[in-house]
């Protein structure tokens, strides 16, 4: 096991640029998991600590090593490909043992070292089976079969179970989980599903646009997201987002369109008068009370998802979101009372960042 | 399975039959002559099988004709070109379908040119070219220029074939610790064999055929190819249409086991199972 320093890392294709100076130290044995859309460069950053792309400018180093200019294979890093990648004309024993055949590991000993892995992750009754005679479930397990077998320096996960369906994701990522608390393994893992990074990471790194744009743990990015961007990415359903300008007073007020105003608790790290976003989580919106502080919304539709409700509401203009699990919510209409809960609000300034 | 009305199937099958029979009528008339005798070549009219068939024009061909001799010189020129362009083209094509690198759009364009050309152009040439090398009459000259002619071809054919092979493979496999190359023969290359099989079966056939260049550069009967050595049935004053069909026949037989060989790989879907399906 090892970590892993990413100092100042590059990447440009042409003169297109799609990483932007990142920097990042994993920790050995920590489990870090890259997030962001399509696009942001977080598969792009783990090719290039596999060894896959080179890098523009940076250096990367593996146990204290760089390895910039290592191939692949002298690397020792292990990767579970998102297609599974496995021989097809090889057995899962084949498959498996393919690295330590590379590394003319002695016959009794990768004998043993397969047959760990195989019963670690259920595979033992398909050994001798091709990958073609799979289901996506298995050959996903083979595939992590495959890196375990190494004991490399490093997991490297590029968006593994995005090919499996949503009930064998949930199975998967648990098992991930489990593999990753017995081995101890530093790892990283691609993905564009928040749900995945938030369950599975010590750390995670949200990335947008090859920049990144928070590290933390995923407790972190919930509670306190550093910018528009993360507040959006992470929880589900989303983040609700009011543009407004905050107004000191007596009673500091958040205004929005349509001439509402929000009552705060006290006033923001905001000029006066300054554009700014107010936040808050939909699972975070009281739906009851009485007072100042109340606001009355407009009930728009209602989904239920049986786990709890989501009330699809308007103020004014602005639309919004609310999760809860009272289900007398379910017959909804009209107007109904919410409160904006003060220690539940997060601010914005118009650059996006929290304030 | 949807069924079909049972008409329309055997109206399906006999349309396939049709053409079948429109398709190998050639052959079949190929050997109805070959075991025709002589005397009844031109005397019974036009029939689909002679009232007496015999194996003498095969007796003869083999025998007494410098046959076997054309059969061994293109059997050794065929498969050589088949084994040196397979080869050839399966590094150039996995060069085209993974590398990046400086002139490859120059060099495909280059590539494809050299398609472009009649080749009765090109005899002379040629000729000029092997003749003080001393490659002219001789097998050696036949194979380099057939595999000069096949390559560019068989190099598109086998790119096609790489293209559809996912990356991921021989990215797994040189995490695994392999080199690149060691990737394309132990990973990409066993996963290649329906279209190597292909490739093979396309040059061999196209060189078992030749006949223009083996004409122009090879004089006398001992170094002939056998579509050369048919013509030796063609005389000054006839034709002897039984022996030439026979050897025809004869040298069916080879491409024939060839085809039956490789069959096996090339329907066969090798990649199945390797990444998400």
């Amino acid at each position: 096991m090892a970590s892993i320093d990413i100092a100042n890392i590059q990447k440009s294709y042409g003169i297109h640029p799609v990483l932007h100076d990142v920097d990042l130290k994993i920790r050995d044995g920590e489990f870090v998991v890259l997030v962001g859309p399509s696009g942001c460069g977080k598969s792009t950053l783990l090719r290039m600590i596999a060894g896959l792309e080179s890098v523009t400018a940076g250096e990367i180093r593996i146990a204290g090593k760089r390895v910039n200019e290592l191939a692949p294979k002298d690397r020792d890093i292990a990767m579970v490909f998102q297609s599974y990648a496995l021989y097809p004309h090889m057995s899962v024993a084949r498959n498996m043992s393919y690295s330590l055949r590379l590394r003319k590991t002695a016959k009794d000993r990768i004998t043993t070292i397969v047959a760990g892995a195989a019963a670690k992750l259920g595979l033992e009754p398909l050994m001798e089976r091709r990958p073609r005679a799979l289901s996506g479930g298995q050959r996903q397990r083979v595939a992590m079969g495959r890196a375990i077998v190494r004991q490399p320096k490093a997991f490297l996960f590029d968006e593994p179970l995005s090919n499996l369906d949503a009930r064998l994701r949930e199975q998967m990522r648990a098992e991930i989980k489990k593999l990753h608390r017995d081995l101890r393994a530093t790892s990283i893992y691609v993905t564009h599903d928040q749900i995945e990074a938030m369950t599975l990471a010590d750390r995670i790194v949200a990335m947008n646009g090859g920049v990144v744009q928070q590290v933390g743990s995923p407790l972190d990015l919930y509670d306190r997201p550093a910018n528009l961007f993360v507040a959006g990415f992470i929880g589900s359903p989303g983040m609700n987002f009011f543009e407004g300008t905050c107004r000191a007073g007596e009673r500091p007020m958040f205004h929005i369109a349509g001439d509402i105003a929000i009552p705060l608790d006290a006033s923001p790290p905001l000029a006066n008068d300054a554009k700014a976003t107010l936040g808050i989580r939909p699972e975070h919106i009281v739906l009851a009370g009485h007072g100042p502080e109340t606001l009355l919304a407009t009930v728009d539709l209602v989904e239920p998802t049986g786990f709890g409700i989501i009330l699809h509401l308007s103020l004014g203009r602005s639309g919004f979101k609310a999760f809860t699990n009272d289900r007398s919510f379910l017959t909804a209409s009209g107007t109904i009372p919410v409160h904006f809960p003060a220690h539940s609000l997060h601010f914005f300034d118009s650059e996006g960042s929290r304030v | 399975m949807r069924t079909r009305p049972a008409l329309l199937n055997v109206a399906h099958r006999l349309a396939i039959l049709a053409y079948i029979a429109f398709a190998l009528f050639p052959l079949f008339w190929l050997l109805k002559v070959a075991v025709t005798p002589n005397d009844l070549l031109y005397t019974e009219g036009v029939r689909l099988w002679p009232s007496r068939a015999s194996l003498e024009h095969f007796d003869f061909v083999l025998r007494h004709s410098a046959f076997p001799v054309f059969f061994r010189n293109s059997l050794i020129v065929s498969g050589s070109t088949a084994v040196v362009v397979t080869i050839l083209s399966s590094l150039s094509g996995y060069a085209l379908s993974r590398f990046r690198f400086r002139g490859k759009y120059w060099l495909v364009t280059l590539m494809l040119l050299t398609q472009m050309f009649p080749l009765v152009m090109l005899v002379a040439p040629i000729f000029k070219i092997l003749s003080p090398l001393g490659l002219t009459n001789s097998l050696t000259g036949l194979v380099i220029v057939y595999t000069a002619f096949n390559v560019p071809f068989a190099t598109f054919l086998m790119q096609s074939f790489f293209d559809g092979i996912p990356k991921d493979l021989e990215e797994a496999a040189m995490i695994d610790g392999a080199t690149q190359f060691v990737a394309f023969r132990q990973i990409i290359l066993p996963l290649t064999l329906p279209g190597i099989a292909a490739t093979l079966g396309f040059v061999f056939t196209a060189a078992w055929s030749e006949l223009l260049f083996s004409l122009m550069l090879i004089s006398g009967n001992e170094q002939a190819t056998f579509p050369v050595g048919l013509l030796s049935f063609v005389s000054k004053f006839s034709v002897d249409f039984g022996q030439m069909m026979a050897a025809g026949v004869l040298a069916l037989i080879p491409a024939c086991l060839f085809f039956l060989l490789i069959q096996r790989y090339l329907v066969q879907g090798l990649t199945a199972g390797a990444v998400k399906g």
